[in-house]
């Protein structure tokens, strides 16, 4: 399997994990060792950043996994830039998983103070990787800025919907320059497998994991799935059958001269 | 205007190419062509149609694919009109000036050739272009050659002011010029640029051009970058047939394209087919690499079952019969009635075009041809209040 790269840095694991919902940090760090995960996000209004002590933070090996706050919460590009300078003067960790949310119902985030505030984070030097929803422009334009990924979303947060946007994400796929890791609504290891598949860089997977009945063995099965996506989008996958027609009548009078 | 931030992470097209060996290392490509087998030609029909990888398209252009252009055709005619609907797009040139500094040996135009070279002022193009708007266009190319000392961007920028109340859409098939001129231009109207890289092939390209600025493959090369960074809507790429091997020429021009797409994705590429043809005097010995129909269409069809929006453009290079059965295969854009000499469509027989024109029906005759075979002829594609140039500013 091909390594991801993000920012310039390798990673050998196309599985984003998630640290919110488990039923308590212990459940969460055998969750995330049997998923094989090297990035962990972390909402920044959940823990005590400043504190090595916080339940959450203290289970998380910062050696083995790659800590990426996010700004879960945050409605606002203002709200968004505060949380990403609080955490980066905190932790020392400039990459943020970029979420602005103004809809607490779906928590569907919002293109325009996305943009917005990725523009600002990274002239001050962040490593973005923005929560989106699956629209191609918008990727596009996120790239343009210098965000290192795009994040779009499968179905809405915590859903367990599936690639209920595939036809964008195929878009996405096909012209970003950019890694493309879906993140959102994949309620399933076939959900997982069927974005590799189609091209994704990578996925994200939080409720799916955190809320099954054995977070554990939910990890393990997503580790897989993704693994399994993955070789066979490598591998060249062929698309539905057409079937062949005997007769040329398209292309007959290459023989009539 | 276009630029992205990332545009100075990725690598050059002059290193894309060469990486990949496509601007020299014919043997090593004519082996990869003769290895693929009809099985790889299957794989590639199954994959995703319009979507590019250079594995898949060096097997639509394989000698083994040539046992699969039926259904090759059926998909890219079901592709094109699911992308472009059952409309083309219909264009006339305007020759501006038949003098050039080059020496290019399969043009016309060489400054070599002894005939009567001509210029069109800015009034007598314009008259030219009347013609054109009274037969029904909207849509014109300004082709010359190179002729710095009088196409100037003053001179383009005043023809393209003087044209934009009557052409919605105006491209030029002109010399290179640097991306602060094709921005000053596309500020005045001009929406589209085609350039030709004429071959891929650098030992090919060194042999045709004998002298002049176009002698340099890699200043050629960066040309469209430029047209990118300017904004333009249309950037129009392409080989003249019969230079090098078609197949291999045909991996470099899509990834050329695929290079411009991934950076300017603001921009729409498009294909044209400026085939060399015996039927023009052109002897056999000093263009060893002359294509038949089958592969015209073969290179055709390849092309759009790998970029499912890519404008595909035909001129009246062609004949009227190979031109018909394209329709609806894969062509997006037909030129018609074209007249290939400065002043041409005054005085036809007055002075050396650059090419022989082997359609000679009228536009009206064309946009039959097109109803009768079920498709829509588009005069006007585009409006003139897209442009920065436009008057009605307020919103």
């Amino acid at each position: 399997m091909d390594k991801l790269t993000i920012a310039g840095r390798v990673f050998a694991s196309r599985l984003l994990v998630g640290t919110g919902k488990f039923a308590s940090p212990q459940v969460m760090a055998a969750a995330l060792e049997a998923s094989g995960a090297e990035i962990v996000t972390v909402a920044l209004r959940r823990v005590d950043i400043d504190d090595p002590a916080d339940d959450t933070l203290r289970e998380i090996d910062r050696e083995r996994f790659l800590l990426l706050p996010n700004t879960s919460g945050a409605r606002s590009a203002e709200e968004a830039v505060r949380l990403s300078r609080l955490a980066r003067a905190a932790t020392g960790i400039n990459w943020v998983k970029l979420e602005v949310t103004p809809d607490p119902y779906y928590l569907l985030p919002c293109p325009v103070e996305t943009l917005k505030a990725a523009e600002v984070l990274v002239k001050e030097g962040f490593v973005v990787l923005p929560y989106i929803n699956a629209d191609p422009i918008l990727a596009k334009r996120l790239e343009d800025v210098g965000t290192a990924t795009v994040m779009p979303l499968g179905s809405p947060i915590g859903s367990n919907q599936g690639l209920k946007t595939r036809a964008s994400l195929e878009i996405i796929v096909e012209q970003s320059n950019i890694p493309v890791v879906v993140d959102a609504g994949l309620g399933l290891p076939s959900h997982a497998a069927e974005a590799m598949e189609i091209g994704a860089d990578a996925v994200l997977i939080n409720t799916a994991i955190a809320t099954a009945g054995d977070p554990i063995e939910m990890a393990t099965a997503f580790r897989l799935a993704v693994e399994a996506g993955r070789k066979a989008y490598e591998a060249g996958p062929r698309a539905p059958g057409r079937h062949a027609e005997a007769s040329s009548p398209l292309t007959g009078f290459l023989r009539e001269q | 205007m276009n630029q992205p931030s990332t545009i100075s992470d990725r690598p050059s097209i002059r290193s894309v190419l060469a990486s990949r060996r496509l601007d020299h290392d014919r043997d090593l490509w004519e082996q990869r062509l003769r290895e693929v087998t009809s099985r790889d030609v299957e794989a590639a029909l199954a994959s995703r149609p319009g979507s590019y990888c250079l594995t898949k398209l060096l097997a639509l252009v394989s000698p083994a694919a040539e046992g699969h252009l039926e259904p090759m055709a059926r998909l890219s005619q079901q592709l094109t009109i699911r992308r472009f609907g059952r409309a083309m797009r219909l264009y006339a040139p305007v020759y501006l000036s038949s003098h050039c500094v080059n020496r290019c040996r399969y043009c016309g135009f060489n400054r070599d050739n002894a005939f009567p070279r001509v210029r069109l002022t800015v009034e007598e193009a314009a008259a030219q272009a009347e013609i054109l708007a009274s037969e029904g266009f909207r849509d014109i190319l300004l082709v010359s050659s190179e002729d710095k000392a009088f196409i100037t961007v003053a001179y383009l920028t005043e023809l393209a002011k003087r044209l934009k109340g009557k052409f919605s859409f105006v491209g030029i098939e002109i010399y290179q010029m640097s991306a602060q001129e094709y921005e000053r231009l596309f500020e005045a109207g001009i929406d589209g640029v085609t350039l030709y890289q004429e071959t891929y092939d650098r030992a090919t390209y060194a042999r045709y051009h004998l002298d002049g600025p176009k002698a340099d493959y890699d200043m050629r090369l960066h040309g469209p970058d430029d047209m990118g960074r300017a904004g333009m809507r249309e950037i129009g790429l392409g080989v003249l047939l019969g230079l090098a091997d078609w197949r291999i020429e045909t991996l470099a021009l899509a990834e050329h394209a695929s290079h411009l797409i991934r950076r300017y994705w603001q921009s729409r590429i498009s294909f044209s087919f400026p085939r060399l043809r015996p039927a023009c005097g052109v002897p056999a010995a000093e263009f060893p690499h002359l294509l038949s129909d089958q592969n015209l269409v073969q290179m055709m069809l390849a092309l759009r079952l790998c970029f499912a929006d890519a404008g595909i453009v035909l001129s009246t290079r062609e004949p009227a019969r190979l031109r018909d059965h394209l329709i609806g295969l894969g062509v997006t854009r037909l030129s018609a009635g074209s007249r290939t000499s400065p002043g041409g469509y005054t005085d036809p027989d007055a002075n050396t075009g650059q090419f022989e024109v082997n359609d000679h029906r009228s536009p009206g005759k064309v946009a039959a041809v097109l109803k009768t075979r079920g498709f829509d002829p588009v005069w006007k594609d585009w409006d003139g209040a897209f442009c920065s140039g436009s008057e009605l500013t307020c919103l």
